[in-house]
């Protein structure tokens, strides 16, 4: 029986989905992880980011910031944070996932900020309203198509990286490769291809929803100006 | 016996020890090696595929989005998932560790060079076919000369995250530095073994991304003449 027969075999199991660890427990506990850690992040990043555009300054902390999680490995943190305050369990794995998300979304903030016409501004400041009013009313609305660009790309990082918990029991869908791999691959192939089928499956799904919210939020006239707000922003994250 | 134990200062678990690390230096230079090779091999092979692929771009433009669809696609799928299609077929090994992070490298060198190669300012190929340059003779002379500040670039950022993606190897036993770091987690939470580990991982992606960086400036002289 090859591998991909296995495979199939493994996702047709009811109680692969239906027992206790199975992949509707695993999925759900996946969500949770993923949403806590995306939330984290915006609470954290989108005040620091929308903040540091407002003034201008700090340009090289973001990408300061977006060079140093580029070489940390996600597998140090999930080992890390464990055995510090933060204590076994979720809040460690779901403070790590969101570090990997904090780049992404403070870069987006800042750019998105920083691109806002500067006429618009003058205008704003001209009809006499104070700096947290233009950040509110002119500056933030502009930004929204790099916000929801951001939030996306940060979103399906954590939800690929959240696979990773596995390493340190954390739950979520990488569970169930990590026990295929427990397994051995002769016995454990079919679960583990399943499993990565799932994982891929998962991340793929939410970067098309994600997608389809980054259109519905962004006004239509800024709908042209998006396709290259994306691209830009997945420059600032990568530095090129 | 127990009398004597019981006398002995508590060890503890810091989170670093020098002691650690001369009682097992063999062990750690022995993944730090296996960390480096694996990340040089891995760039290496990616950067010979991607940047032909992005010269394919660069002649043939319809052949530019599908090229950058399908490297997008690797980019998209989740690094434990990408191993569980693989693992099963190539195996637990080296094979293994490098196709997943070769895949990965691919995107960020194909973009970086894709760019790099579209700034080739229109003149100067302009001026160069005048001068009678061929396709292949400008490519090696003209365009990939020019473009070697984003190829360099892209080369850095696949070496980078490289070096912390090699650690997701541990599911198939080849992690390098990452089989010190969940070592370490295995090992009744060994603070100095993870801490040790971490260290070098940043420190391996540092040193390799200057000398990358330094090695750029050497084949890009007039940048720097035109910096100063």
């Amino acid at each position: 029986m090859s591998i991909i027969e296995q495979a199939y075999l493994w996702l047709n199991d009811p109680l692969n989905w239906t027992n206790p660890g199975g992949v509707l427990d695993r999925l759900g506990e996946h969500l949770v992880l993923s949403a806590a850690a995306v939330a984290l992040g915006c609470l954290v990043a989108w005040p620091i980011g929308l903040w540091l555009g407002h003034t201008g300054r700090g340009g090289g902390l973001v990408v300061l910031v977006a060079n140093v999680t580029l070489a940390v490995p996600t597998l140090a943190l999930l080992t890390i944070l464990p055995l510090t305050f933060l204590g076994f369990g979720k809040p460690s794995v779901i403070v790590a996932l969101a570090v990997f998300a904090v780049p992404p979304l403070l870069a987006n903030a800042y750019t998105g900020v920083r691109q806002a016409d500067p006429e618009a501004r003058d205008a704003a400041r001209g009809m006499g309203l104070s700096g947290m009013q233009v950040l509110r009313r002119v500056e933030l609305p502009l930004a929204v198509p790099y916000l929801a660009a951001g939030f996306r790309t940060a979103t399906v990082q954590v939800v690929a990286t959240a696979a990773l918990a596995s390493f340190v029991n954390g739950g979520g869908l990488g569970q169930i490769i990590r026990a295929g791999f427990g397994l051995d691959i002769a016995a454990g192939g079919g679960q583990i291809l399943a499993g990565g089928l799932l994982v891929a499956g998962l991340a793929v799904l939410v970067e098309v929803v994600l997608a389809l919210v980054e259109r519905i939020v962004t006004p239509r006239p800024l709908r042209a100006a998006r396709r290259g707000a994306s691209r830009r922003a997945a420059d600032a994250v990568t530095g090129g | 016996m127990s009398f004597r134990l019981s006398y002995r200062a508590d060890p503890g678990n810091p989170w670093f020890s020098w002691q650690y690390v001369r009682d097992n230096s063999d062990t750690i230079l022995a993944a730090l090696r296996d960390h480096a090779s694996l990340t040089a091999r891995a760039v290496l092979i990616a950067a010979l595929i991607a940047v032909p692929l992005a010269v394919a771009a660069y002649w043939f433009r319809p052949l530019a989005g599908p090229i950058l669809a399908v490297t997008g696609v690797f980019y998209t799928i989740p690094s434990l998932a990408l191993f569980a299609f693989i693992a099963p077929y190539l195996g637990i090994g080296a094979v293994t560790v490098l196709s997943v992070v070769v895949l990965y490298a691919l995107l960020v060198i194909v973009r970086n060079s894709v760019a790099g190669l579209t700034q080739v300012p229109p003149e100067v190929r302009e001026a160069a076919e005048g001068m009678g340059y061929g396709r292949w003779a400008r490519l090696f002379r003209i365009d990939l000369p020019l473009a070697l500040p984003g190829i360099i670039t892209g080369l850095r950022l696949a070496t980078v995250s490289t070096v912390a993606l090699v650690t997701v190897g541990v599911v198939v036993g080849r992690g390098g530095l990452g089989q010190l770091i969940f070592g370490g987690f295995q090992n009744n939470f060994f603070k100095a073994q993870i801490m040790t580990g971490t260290v070098l991982c940043v420190l391996l992606a540092l040193v390799l991304d200057l000398i990358l960086a330094g090695i750029g400036r050497l084949l890009t002289p007039w940048l720097a003449r035109r910096a100063s």
